[in-house]
């Protein structure tokens, strides 16, 4: 119990302080999460919804294999990447291991497929109350999956707020391809980790407690400038 | 308005779903010109025949003409189902959304925007929900929503359905107007009274299979066939 409230008075001296460090983690935290996120929306929602809508062979398998990846470990993915981009990899000339660039990587292949297939089983749904609609009004398929992502826009930034709940809070990925090198590719996580090893449980939990307030108003603040809970708005 | 007319014609057209055959063999022309009124009993096959006009369903067999060539067609032609589907955007959105598909400059959508409106009566409910209308505003503004790109031919399935006398008459103005501003109406409905309220020439449909079919004063005062006549009777014909 001292521990928690040791580690609630460092988070709280971090904060009114403005302690550089923390602010330097904090900003390359959001920086990484951020850009992965909208890198990663801009491949899954298309996807999710094309999906939805579009019927092929394997289109089973592969919505399946889709939320199959959900699940993918994190630590093997950065495995992974780590393999790719290291000097032997074939992505070694690159120069992008131990980089904010690599931790991005990662943090895409880990939260794609999760914000693809939310988005994936919403399109469904509107897009079975809207299919007659749409066929009947001889939409091309551009047209449709534009129709579905501005009509699920709400539901789809769901999608896109889990998506970036995963990559904040992730850390077994970034720590293997970022290192979590002082001043360059350290986050949030990654310093509650070392912090942890190290024994200092309170600054450790003040960075979690800095952690979970961000991760709060981002998410506050997406559904401020939405107007998600607004009466009467579509 | 309205440019080239459009002709409509079935020979041999067979629907089956799942192996069961539930329309035809059936052949029917539509002119270009004209209110047809499709009847029959539930499961009698309307929906499908409209559906396989407006091209959203495909003939199992046989085959489906028309007087130019499809896709000039398809888009001139549009469809207002039984139960309206509203986009999840507000009166306006709903009414623009036809026009913003093929291009029309922004000016001229406004324009066309606050004309229906005023038409169907929703001029003061621009900017709420359409989800959230009443049954009978829904109806309107889908049918707004349809007419709004002036199409040849306009397919109808049970508009009317569960509506009440007011949104019925309503909606029967906007498609009386329509039909004399020279866009061909296809309609399917079971309320006669309606059938003879608007029809030109009517359809009947049993089982598939059309059991008669002509202009709508004949088809009134004298059916052909024994179905038709149970049919208008108000006896139960399966």
């Amino acid at each position: 119990m001292n521990d928690i409230w040791a580690g609630i008075e460092a988070a709280f001296w971090l904060i009114v302080t403005l302690d550089g460090d923390l602010i330097d983690i904090t900003l390359r935290s959001l920086q990484v999460s951020v850009t992965a996120l909208v890198i990663a929306s801009c491949i899954a929602l298309p996807l999710g919804t094309w999906l939805a809508i579009r019927r092929f062979r394997y289109r089973r398998a592969t919505i399946a294999t889709l939320n199959a990846l959900m699940g993918l470990p994190p630590v093997v993915v950065g495995l992974i990447v780590y393999l790719l981009l290291s000097r032997s990899g074939p992505f070694g000339v690159l120069g992008l291991l131990f980089t904010p660039t690599a931790m991005i990587i990662a943090q895409v292949i880990i939260i794609t497929p999760l914000i693809a297939s939310i988005t994936h089983q919403a399109m469904r749904e509107l897009w079975a109350e809207y299919h007659d609609l749409l066929i009947s009004l001889n939409t091309t398929k551009r047209q449709r999956v534009a129709t579905l992502i501005w009509d699920g826009r709400r539901t789809l930034l769901t999608a896109s707020l889990a998506g970036f709940g995963r990559a904040i809070g992730e850390v077994g990925a970034i720590m293997i391809v970022g290192g979590n090198i002082d001043n360059a590719t350290r986050v949030l996580t990654t310093a509650i980790a070392l912090e942890t090893g190290k024994g200092d449980f309170a600054l450790a939990l003040g960075l979690g407690f800095v952690l979970i307030a961000l991760a709060l108003a981002v998410n506050f603040a997406i559904h401020a400038l939405s107007r998600t809970e607004q009466e009467g708005r579509w | 308005m309205v440019t080239q007319p459009t002709t409509l014609s079935l020979k041999n057209a067979v629907v089956r779903r799942r192996g069961k055959q539930i329309l035809g063999p059936i052949d029917l022309n539509f002119p270009a010109k004209g209110f047809s009124i499709v009847l029959g009993p539930n499961g009698a096959g309307k929906t499908t025949l409209l559906k396989i006009l407006h091209g959203v369903e495909r003939l199992s067999e046989g085959s489906l003409t028309l007087s130019a060539p499809d896709k000039e067609v398809r888009q001139k032609q549009a469809y207002v189902f039984q139960t309206p589907i509203m986009l999840r955007r507000s009166v306006r959105q709903n009414l623009a959304y036809p026009l913003e598909l093929i291009g029309t400059p922004k000016p001229v959508i406004a324009e066309k925007v606050t004309d229906w409106a005023h038409r169907i009566g929703l001029q003061d409910a621009m900017d709420r929900p359409a989800p959230r209308l009443s049954g009978g505003e829904k109806q309107k503004l889908a049918l707004a929503r349809a007419l709004i790109r002036e199409p040849n031919v306009l397919f109808l399935d049970e508009p009317c359905a569960s509506l009440d006398g007011k949104s019925t008459r309503e909606i029967e103005a906007l498609l009386l107007n329509a039909h004399s501003a020279g866009t061909r109406i296809i309609m399917t409905t079971h309320d006669l009274g309606q059938g003879r309220r608007l029809a030109s020439d009517v359809v009947f449909l049993l089982n598939g299979k059309v059991h008669d079919s002509g202009p709508a004063v004949e088809f009134f005062s004298g059916p052909r066939t024994s179905a038709a006549k149970a049919f208008l009777n108000g006896d139960i014909v399966e």
